[in-house]
């Protein structure tokens, strides 16, 4: 069938099942702007900012598992992009950008709005293409979201100027990408899921590290039935946590900077540490002659990059971490050991896990007249029955919410962990509502933070969506100000927010519903409010100003270093 | 230490900037890098020279792998293999000179590519130090100026029957 570029373009969404796209119009787009009126198959959420169209289709991404779409307009519209393409990269979350572009004759001329995009996000994408001809359209979109979607996944970007969508093709019959350079290793390799099941079998302290790789890898039944088979303890990453559930007894919670006593001490005297789909980030191995000293240490992970990157690896898996586990879950069915016999001898570490939960429990100190962000996390948990999909800005609340809100199902802690992006949070509750239109979506925000993108109270109301916002209000850039406080003998060097919206007043500003609570007895009520409206509200909590996370390891220092209060 | 990377990839445009941004991204200096369209239609052979930490010319090597236009990476350092690279020196040939240099010239089996009557241009072939060694010969009686192809290399096949 003959169409034009515009249309094909569509054809080729629909091809790939997309339902929602996020974007934002302009001169180079507007071809396709008026192609996405003349239908109704695709429905388009009009953003207010290109930052937030590309965190909208990234955590739409990582909700529903399916690749985001965002489309954006050349120049400032691609550039504004730019920061949502690096937070999905340093994520690994499969997206598919598309960005208008100057006539090819004009490119290369400094025309109107133009910028070299493909060049900008070389270093932030997973591959990305300047489609030059009109014949190329079609394969590259069903290449890109191939890319987007399989092996590690990433952000694709596809830039695409305005006279080669406005050209005729014949809409080419869809036939399976086939790729040369790129195929990505899903099966493991048998020799080495035996020796890392018998290095498992021969260790008395090991400990499962796992990390966003679980989650994308869709891995965590495979995973949690490995844990319980032998009874290992399992400790996550930020982004794996909800990968096993945060209230079983075998879970250890997030280690790293700000990761529990237990899961640092653990990690620490390990005797066989089994990393899945975890990238020894320097957030969480702190020192790393001191991370997990004496441990033989697994790594599976579909990046063979990721491997002996940071940490050296015993014994490598390159493999899809859901493959990997299955096939260590099916060797351990098979082999000849008596799997409680295993379980039994894990006793004595089991034992000590205990001690050291006991001895330095997750907690804080609690006061009766001013409201703790910890207490209000633990409220959301338990007024959501910790069924909610929780967002997150970045700072000190994303860890209150990491630490606190103890995640039992993958894919409902929705948080920049990588590029560690303020303004994220919102923008992200956007998407994942449109992912998930019956759950219940909580922006867990700072007062930074919500600043930064705070014009999607627009968007999230012409969308009619009932996201709730629960701002962790401190009046400072409570993250820096901690580091300030410990390690900069109180210099609070442009943290403090002297001048801040009436954040209640901002939210009905935009039709939309605001709430205040300033005692902790005032947080029950206004949480459950806020529940019971369809709509989206802001609950502004005005929470101890100073209070600081802990436990934390300082950067740079051994995990086992760790300030306590 | 230096390492020499040879990278099969597929000719598109920009393939070029995302093998080399992968360098300068950690600060790494390229020393010498040659690439040309090799047997297949739309495959290019790279040949590179770099110098840096042992770890993380692995970690460029592996990371270059992962490039989606990337068909093969090998790291040829280690292996046993023949490197070649050809210059050519325009060197001042005067009257009382111009005999010295057509010996040095003969001594290494370069060529005479262009004469004129007061410079003899030559072609030559070979390894780093063999270059190194004519370039040294060369300089007290002038070069003027000298372009080289950057060095190329291929490992040396198996031995054994
Ligand atoms: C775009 C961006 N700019 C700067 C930073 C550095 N930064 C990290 S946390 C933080 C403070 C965040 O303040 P707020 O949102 O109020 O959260 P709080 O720590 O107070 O909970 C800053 C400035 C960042 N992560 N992202
Ligand atoms: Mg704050």
């Amino acid at each position: 069938m003959k169409m034009t570029g515009t249309q094909a373009f569509m054809q080729c969404l629909e091809e790939e099942n997309v339902q929602t796209i996020f974007g934002f119009p302009g001169g180079a787009v507007i071809d396709l702007y008026d192609t996405i009126f003349q239908q109704d198959k695709i429905h388009h959420v009009l953003v207010r900012h290109e930052q937030a169209a590309v965190h909208a289709a990234d955590a739409y991404a990582r909700v529903s598992g399916q690749v985001g779409v965002a489309l954006v307009t050349s120049g400032p519209g691609a550039t504004n992009a730019v920061t949502g393409i690096a937070t999905a990269y340093l994520d690994s979350i499969p997206i598919v950008v598309f960005s208008g572009q100057v006539p090819t004759a004009l490119i290369g001329n400094d025309a109107f709005q133009e910028v070299d995009i493909v060049g900008i996000t070389r270093p932030c994408t997973k591959h990305n293409y300047l489609v030059k001809d009109i014949k190329d359209l079609v394969p590259t979109i069903r290449e890109a979201f191939h890319v987007a979607r399989t092996g590690r996944p990433g952000p694709v970007l596809i830039d695409l100027p305005k006279d080669v969508m406005a050209a005729i093709i014949d809409f080419p019959a869809k036939t399976p990408v086939k790729m040369r350079t790129y195929r990505p290793t899903y099966a493991p390799h048998p020799g080495q899921i035996e020796k890392a099941c018998k290095a498992i079998l021969a260790g008395k302290r090991p400990v499962l590290y796992i990390g966003g790789g679980v989650i994308l890898g869709n891995a965590h039944e495979q995973l949690t039935e490995f844990a319980y088979k032998l009874g290992i303890p399992v400790t996550m990453t930020l982004m794996g946590l909800g990968g096993f559930p945060g209230t079983d007894s075998l879970s250890l919670g997030m280690l790293g900077m700000h990761g529990t006593y237990f899961a640092n001490m653990a990690v620490a005297k390990s005797d066989v540490l089994i990393a899945v789909g975890a990238r020894f980030d320097d957030r969480v191995t702190g020192r790393v002659d001191a991370f997990a000293p004496d441990a033989t240490i697994i790594h599976i992970d579909i990046d063979p990059t990721s491997i002996s990157k940071n940490v050296e690896v015993d014994i490598p898996i390159v493999a899809g971490c859901k493959e990997a586990m299955e096939q260590m879950n099916k060797w351990l069915d098979a082999s000849s050991f008596d799997l409680e016999t295993e379980k039994a001898k894990l006793g004595p570490w089991h034992d000590q896990i205990k001690e050291w939960k006991t001895k330095y429990p997750l907690g804080y100190v609690e006061e009766t007249d001013v409201i703790k962000p910890q207490f209000v996390i633990q409220k959301l948990h338990e007024l959501t029955q910790g069924e909610a999909i929780i967002t997150t800005e970045v700072g000190q609340h994303q860890m209150w919410a990491a630490q606190f809100y103890h995640f039992n199902h993958p894919r409902t802690l929705i948080t920049s962990g990588g590029l560690g992006t303020m303004g994220y949070g919102l923008p992200a509750a956007i998407g994942a509502q449109m992912a998930a239109p019956g759950r219940t979506v909580i922006d867990v925000a700072g007062d930074g933070s919500l600043q930064m993108n705070i014009q999607e109270l627009a968007t999230a109301m012409q969308e009619r969506l009932p996201v709730k916002i629960a701002l962790l209000n401190n009046n400072y850039l409570g993250m820096v100000r901690q580091w300030q406080e410990l390690f900069y003998d109180k210099r609070y060097s442009a943290t403090p927010m002297e001048i801040q919206p009436d954040f209640v007043k901002v939210a009905e500003a935009y039709g939309a519903v605001g709430l205040r609570a300033t005692k902790p007895s005032e947080v029950e009520p206004v949480i459950k409010e806020a529940l019971a409206t369809n709509t989206l509200v802001l609950m502004d909590f005005v929470i101890s100003r100073e209070e600081g996370v802990f436990p934390m390891v300082p950067a740079g220092k051994a995990t086992t270093d760790m300030l306590l209060v | 230490m230096k390492h020499t990377i040879s990278v099969l990839l597929q000719n598109k445009p920009g393939v070029l900037s995302r093998v080399t941004g992968l360098f300068s991204g950690r600060g790494f200096n390229i020393e010498s890098l040659s690439v040309a369209e090799v047997l297949e239609p739309g495959v290019s052979c790279l040949t590179l020279v770099t110098s840096g930490d042992d770890g993380i010319v692995e970690q460029i090597t592996k990371q270059l792998h992962k490039l989606i236009d990337v068909i093969k990476v090998t790291d040829i350092t280690e292996t046993d293999n023949v490197e070649r690279e050809m210059v050519l020196i325009r060197v001042k040939a005067e009257a009382t000179t111009r005999a010295e240099v057509l010996r040095i010239a003969d001594i290494f089996r370069a060529r005479v590519v262009d004469v004129s009557p007061r410079s003899y241009a030559l072609e030559i072939t070979g390894t780093r130090a063999k270059i190194k060694a004519v370039c040294e010969l060369l300089k007290p009686i002038g070069i003027q100026e000298m372009v080289r192809t950057g060095i190329i290399a291929m490992t040396r096949a198996s031995k054994k029957l």
